[in-house]
């Protein structure tokens, strides 16, 4: 069962942008895309723990302001050949509202 | 909806590459059929040597393995050769029957051996070296014979002999030439690495042409038994190895009427006569050349895939190659047109008890052509010379030294990557070390910089190592590695244009936003990477100052927070202080608010500015609203500082006021972006305090006015600033460094400093359109302050618009 919660209004996230939520389990990165959907990731890079909400966002994919590395939104994988994943959350866009589940 | 037809021939190197190309650019547009004449998946033909001398096994080699084939969707046909092609009924027909109908038809069907047409050429034992079969022979004959002869002293016969004679044969090379590699080498290079050889115990035989090849007792299988020259002498011989040269395998074509000259005839997009067939790699004659290193056949397969994929982009030109290989451990070069002559000089420097031997040869302002022998560690920086057409006048004194192109960092010194145990570091900045390099190029088998860098990091982050790596990779894979072409680079894996190009489109085409730019020239992802955006960004500033619009989510975090990510996450501030001039009441300031926000960390910058540590994201509009100073852009490809001495306002020796003059240029710059930081420096005098020698822009005062020194560096690798010219006045200063900076906002590359884009340019270049044209530097000047002109404090406008303020903020979930 998720638990979906409310977060902000969509338009408060910039396209190719993210915004950081603070959680019990550590701060959160949500991500809008160019298209406008919204993904959610723990805002730690597997790689060194550089907070991924900084970084730049292409496609669905963000790359690590620390080391470039290239975290994908759908399931949280670094791009090969890195190996590493920054956990992913439910998140999406309902009534111009972005929900995440944590 | 039925895919299309793509049928293979010839299961080589240039031919997979083409496949992997493709597959990136149209994964679904075709189904693919591959025929290979060998029982095997595609392997790494250039290290067959290491497989004969025993340093690495063939599996180690195959670069696609069946799996490969398989996830890729692709039939793979081995152990059959294509006989036919018949091209009314678009089929190919193997030599077992297998037929296979085609809407394209890639052929690749790669290079012969070229045999001597000599009496006894099909005895047993007399091989080619080729494949891995014949690899495996000539493994299989050392363990039962000992007499080896190796005909033709070229890359591939050396390499064969050294092979040979590690199995333990005793080995002869026969050679027509009158020097050994005549292609690659001259006669003093060839007989410093035949002197090596010999030590090692190969023996040599020159101007020496075979007759005959001699069959042995008739008991013994009809072996080969001895070889006959001309002049009548002979020497036993039970292994012959042919390694007299390549003719591109055009029998396949020809018997279908492709037209054919030296090899297959393809035009620029590697298309043959018959417009449904392609054709790439050592079987193809492009504008009358056939290659027959990696380098060029990897750029045709990157030109063919793209038009495979119709696409329809980009052109094949031709390639400049040059030969860098690693002979038994010896290190050797050439490119260009190395043995010099008419209207050409020579450069040389031999140290023949340390065994380097260098040869520069020049013609008119340009390097024509080079051979390095025992050091090539400035082999690629010459042959970057040699491709680009660089004037090489001013540098002409200092060429033979080579370019300190290795990195300074750490390790320094030159051609040491052959000699480095695995175990040292090479990346200072990602801590790789030289084993996971190798280990990394042999396993993914990789072949460029770029491969290395995605799958080791190594040279990735400060670059000063590039150097380094490119040797070891060059050493590693040896004629196969060609430094990639600076000039027409693309600006990342989203695009094939280069900087100049993307530069040149969006001024011409008045582009005025990053899609508008991405559509314009066919990017291949939808919004670019982390590497393109911020370029593209730059670009549309730079380019189109108050109608382009500056993008914050294609900028690097440093630049979207206006503070410098630290590695925990937290960032730093550095106030502005205008020349590096404060006052109690700022430095007040800056106390009470690193008491307030319990700052950790509080230094003095490189550029002489204070630097606040340790401070949250979210505090920073709070922390710049109790600062009330401007934003010192310290963290920006932007204008960072004014260094100044004291000067004459205080200093006994001072000739000019610099701290005024340093403030003078620094408000004038305030709010620049540019390829890169751009630090100026202003000394009141010679003795130059303010270090104006390794700034961008060094301005040193004189009793008669100023000495404008441009293009230095004090980073990775410290560059001495070049004199620019003399003034006489402040306000002169301020409009030949504001030209000369301007001029560089616009024609340098990101992330280029000012002394990469005026080693690239030339600094006469500059000079000529700003110290001799009295209008273009007015106008540059005129540039630079109009799109100056009302910018606005980043850090104010953080404290004071709620929309730039969210940028700074977190969620909390309701």
């Amino acid at each position: 069962m998720e638990d979906w919660k409310k977060l902000c209004p969509l338009a408060d996230i910039p396209r190719l942008g993210s915004r950081v939520v603070t959680s019990a389990n550590g701060d959160i990165a949500v991500f809008r895309t160019a298209d406008d959907e919204v993904f959610a990731l723990r805002d730690k890079c597997p790689h060194k723990g550089g907070p991924l909400s900084q970084g730049i966002v292409a496609g669905k994919v963000v790359t690590c302001p620390m080391h470039s590395w290239k975290i994908q939104f759908e399931n949280g994988e670094a791009v090969a050949p890195d190996k590493g994943c920054a956990k992913p959350y439910p998140a999406k866009v309902e009534g111009g509202l972005v929900w995440i589940a944590i | 909806m039925n895919k299309l037809k793509l049928v293979m021939v010839g299961n080589g190197m240039a031919g997979c590459r083409t496949l992997e190309e493709l597959l990136k650019l149209a994964p679904d547009l075709y189904e693919i059929t591959v025929f290979g004449a060998e029982p095997h998946p595609n392997y790494n033909r250039i290290m067959l040597s290491p497989v004969l001398a025993g340093e690495t096994k063939f599996e180690d080699i195959v670069l696609n393995d069946l799996a490969w084939y398989r996830d890729n969707g692709i039939t793979l046909h081995t152990g059959k050769q294509v006989t036919r092609i018949d091209r009314k009924a678009r089929k190919v027909v193997a030599d077992d029957g297998t037929e296979a109908y085609y809407d394209r038809l890639l052929l690749a069907t790669g290079s012969m051996p070229f045999i001597l047409p000599v009496p006894g050429k099909d005895l047993p034992g007399v091989i080619a070296y080729r494949d891995i079969a014949d690899t495996e022979a000539m493994i299989e004959a050392a363990k039962h014979h000992s007499h080896a002869v190796v005909i033709g002293a070229g890359l591939l016969g050396l390499e064969a002999a050294n092979g040979l004679a590690l199995r333990g044969m005793d080995v002869t090379v026969v050679h027509l030439a009158d020097w050994i590699m005549e292609r690659q080498l001259d006669k003093t290079a060839a007989d410093l690495l035949q002197k090596s050889l010999e030590a090692k115990g190969l023996k040599f035989l020159l101007g020496t042409q075979t007759s005959e090849l001699v069959a042995g007792p008739a008991n013994d299988g009809g072996r080969v038994a001895a070889i006959r020259f001309k002049d009548g002498t002979g020497i036993p011989a039970d292994l012959v190895v042919m390694a007299v040269g390549i003719r591109p395998n055009t029998t396949l074509a020809e018997s279908a009427g492709i037209h054919c000259e030296r090899g297959i005839v393809v035009d620029d997009t590697l298309q043959t006569y018959d417009p449904k067939i392609y054709a790439v790699g050592e079987c193809v004659a492009h504008r009358g050349v056939a290659y027959g290193l990696v380098a060029p056949l990897f750029e045709q397969a990157k030109v063919c895939a793209n038009h495979l994929a119709q696409m329809g982009i980009g052109r094949y030109a031709g390639s400049v190659t040059s030969t860098k290989l690693k002979v038994t451990g010896i290190d050797v070069f050439s490119a260009g047109n190395f043995m010099g002559g008419e209207g050409c000089e020579d450069i040389v420097l031999a140290d023949p008890s340390a065994g380097i031997y260098k040869k520069l040869v020049i013609k008119g302002d340009q390097l024509a052509g080079a051979v390095l022998y025992g050091d090539t560690g400035d082999g690629a920086w010459y042959f970057q010379l040699l491709k680009d057409k660089q004037n090489i006048a001013e540098i002409r004194d200092h060429l033979m030294f080579g370019s300190h192109h290795v990195g300074d960092v750490g390790h320094a010194g030159v051609s040491q990557a052959a000699a480095m145990p695995d175990t040292a570091e090479v990346c200072g900045c990602n801590g790789v070390c030289k084993g996971d390099i190798v280990k990394a190029i042999k396993t993914h088998g990789l072949f460029t910089l770029e491969d290395v860098r995605k799958h080791t990091k190594a040279s990735s982050s400060c670059g000063s190592c590039t150097g380094l790596v490119e040797q070891i990779l060059a050493s590693t894979v040896g004629g196969a590695y060609q430094p990639a072409d600076t000039k027409d680079k693309p600006v990342c894996g989203c695009t094939d244009h280069s900087h100049g190009t993307v530069r040149q489109a969006i001024r011409e085409q008045k582009l005025l936003s990053i899609p508008a730019v991405m559509q314009a020239l066919n990017w291949k992802t939808p919004n670019g990477c982390a590497t393109c955006r911020p370029a593209l960004n730059y670009y549309l500033i730079s380019t189109w100052p108050k109608e382009a619009q500056d993008d914050p989510q294609s900028r690097f975090i440093n630049e979207r927070a206006h503070a410098n990510i630290q590695k925990d996450g937290t960032y730093s501030v550095v106030p502005r202080m205008w020349g590096g001039l404060t006052t109690p009441d700022e430095l007040r300031r800056i106390a009470n608010v690193a008491e307030k926000f319990a700052i950790p960390t509080v230094k003095m910058t490189g550029g002489a500015r204070i630097d606040l540590l340790g401070i949250k994201k979210a505090d920073l509009p709070l922390v710049w609203a109790d600062l009330g100073m401007p934003s010192g852009h310290a963290y920006g490809k932007s204008i960072r500082t004014v260094k100044t001495c004291v000067g004459a306002e205080h200093c006994r020796f001072g000739t000019q006021l610099s701290m005024d003059m340093g403030v003078k240029l620094e408000k004038m710059l305030y709010g620049m972006w540019a390829p890169h930081k751009v630090k100026l420096a202003v000394s009141g005098c010679p003795r130059n305090c303010a270090e104006a020698g390794i700034k961008d822009v060094g301005v040193i005062g004189v009793d008669s006015g100023y000495e404008l020194y441009v293009a230095g560096n004090g980073g990775i690798k410290t560059e001495v600033a070049q004199f620019f010219c003399k003034v006489k006045s402040d306000e002169e200063v301020l409009e030949y460094s504001a030209a000369f900076l301007q001029l560089y906002r616009e024609e340098a590359f990101y992330l280029e400093r000012t002394c990469h884009y005026i080693a690239r340019v030339g600094l006469d270049h500059a000079k000529k359109i700003v110290v001799e044209n009295e209008a273009r530097r007015k106008e540059l000047y005129e540039r630079l302050l109009f799109s100056l002109q009302d910018y606005e404090d980043p850090w104010a406008a953080a404290v004071t618009q709620p929309v730039v303020r969210r940028e700074y903020e977190k969620l909390e979930v309701l």
